[in-house]
């Protein structure tokens, strides 16, 4: 079995390769939070409550997914929980015959509002921790008490049978721990862990310096993995992304550029990915405007970095340039000053040394939390 | 991917099934039959869908192998051997409770 397929390719414009059908659909329900989280993925400037999608608004973003191709749909925010009307939009992705996952902090979902969400129809629960250490988890949370109630809605959902994902965000303050916090995993009941290095975006990029590890610690952090996986192969999967500052190739960002997912933000606007908006001159069309295949076949946002033709060497002649796609437009427009540059994360990139000097700056001045 | 040094062995009177999470849809758009689970998606063969469709969890392990071996009239052995392989990787993943 593999996660490979094409569309039949009826799409895109004359003389272009086949465009993919998206399989995934990131709808950010809200930016709202309750947590302060150092390294938060909400963009710089977040959408306001009064301009949120309203419920039939995202019914009919389901639909058209649907119709595109979409298997999953990921709720997310922000924290999903923040609207009130979460279960109707739930219920929504199900009725649309969508994979239905919510993300959540786990923090303001009530055990009684968590029955409701799970009689909608939802597949799956993913719930962030910070920590395995339950104080270390409430100072980078920026909130007092966040563990113990993530980890009593951990509880709540294995005991609906739902199962459940522990996401875990790897930084300086929690990287020692790889061990302990799979074990707490485990221990939360979950079926799949996601140890997941910070990437230093947006938010991120103002607590790079207090959030860095040392090239040693990743390597000790990344060397658990494989034992972690044989010890508990069976019981628990185990996935891993790799803190890419510290690698040598860059990531697929999102599977390639306008190829496999879409993101939906609380206002309606659709993007190849969450960071999208941080590259200046793109424009995206927005949801109140267009059908979702109008967008993703049209928009020239979309089309701006598809495929691997607008990339520069060394990725042109490179062998891995289908593998990676030349990696993240986001990361090299913010490292560089360009959006169609090389990763300079690529050890071959010539601006490589812009990721080695930002590594190389650990600083203990406190976190920066994100508050609304 | 993790293989257990042995080779597997699932029990006659096991009925696999597929937990809460994990479905397997037809989607043309997709080409074909796709297994869904937490976050992952896999594209399943003819043949690999026609065995996770038997784990409704009413079926034991034994009666899908006759069943398999039946439909498409292979030897009951080799039936054995590859839906063994197919369903404790499935397990393995998390993706099959046997």
């Amino acid at each position: 079995m593999t996660t490979d397929g094409r569309s039949n390719g009826n799409a895109g414009a004359a003389g272009r390769k086949p465009l993919h059908n998206p399989l995934g659909l990131l709808a950010e329900l809200t930016h709202r939070c309750p947590l302060g989280c150092p390294y938060c993925s909400n963009p710089l400037e977040m959408d306001k409550r009064e301009n949120e999608l309203d419920a039939a608004t995202w019914a009919r973003v389901f639909r058209e997914a649907a119709g595109l191709g979409v298997l999953q749909v990921h709720l997310s925010g922000g924290e999903p929980a923040s609207r009130r009307d979460l279960a109707d939009i739930i219920a929504a992705a199900c009725s649309a015959g969508l994979y239905t996952n919510l993300i959540t902090s786990g923090v303001g979902i009530t055990d009684q509002r968590l029955n409701e969400l799970a009689d909608t129809g939802l597949d799956h629960v993913q719930i962030s921790i910070q920590d395995s250490e339950p104080n270390s988890a409430d100072r980078i949370a920026g909130y007092e008490g966040a563990y113990a109630r993530k980890r009593a809605l951990a509880s709540a959902v294995v005991a609906l049978k739902l199962p459940l994902t522990v996401n875990i965000v790897i930084h300086r303050a929690n990287i020692a721990r790889i061990d302990e916090l799979v074990a707490m995993a485990l221990d939360m009941g979950a079926s799949r862990v996601e140890i997941a290095h910070v990437q230093y975006y947006g938010w991120a990029l103002k607590n790079r310096a207090s959030l860095m590890p040392t090239r040693e610690q990743v390597v000790q952090a990344i060397g658990r993995i494989e034992p972690l996986r044989k010890q508990h192969h069976g019981r628990i999967v185990i996935d891993a992304v790799v803190p890419d500052y510290y690698a040598r190739f860059p990531k697929p960002c999102v599977g390639g550029w306008g190829r496999r997912s879409l993101n939906v933000t609380p206002a309606g606007r659709v993007l190849p990915c969450h960071a999208a908006e941080s590259i200046p001159g793109l424009e995206f069309w927005s949801v109140k405007d267009h059908s979702l295949r109008e967008i993703w076949e049209q928009n020239p946002a979309f089309n701006a970095f598809r495929g691997t033709d607008f990339l520069p060497e060394p990725c042109q002649s490179c062998e891995r340039r289908e593998v990676d796609f030349g990696g993240c437009r986001c990361q090299a427009f913010a490292l560089t000053g360009d959006a169609r540059a090389t990763d300079p994360v690529c050890n071959l990139s010539p601006h490589h040394h812009v990721v080695e000097e930002q590594t190389a700056i650990r600083g203990d001045t406190g976190y920066v939390y994100r508050r609304l | 991917m993790n293989t257990p040094a042995a080779a597997p062995s699932i029990p006659p009177e096991a009925h696999p099934r597929l937990p809460r999470g994990v479905r397997l849809v037809h989607n043309e758009a997709q080409g074909g039959w796709v297994l869904l689970a937490p976050e992952r998606v896999f594209k399943a063969d003819p043949i690999a869908a026609e065995i996770v469709k038997r784990c409704t969890g009413e079926a034991s392990f034994e009666a899908i192998v006759d069943d398999l071996a039946k439909t498409f009239g292979a030897p009951r052995e080799r039936v054995l051997t590859d839906v063994t392989a197919l369903l404790q990787g499935l397990a393995d993943k998390k993706l099959l409770e046997l």
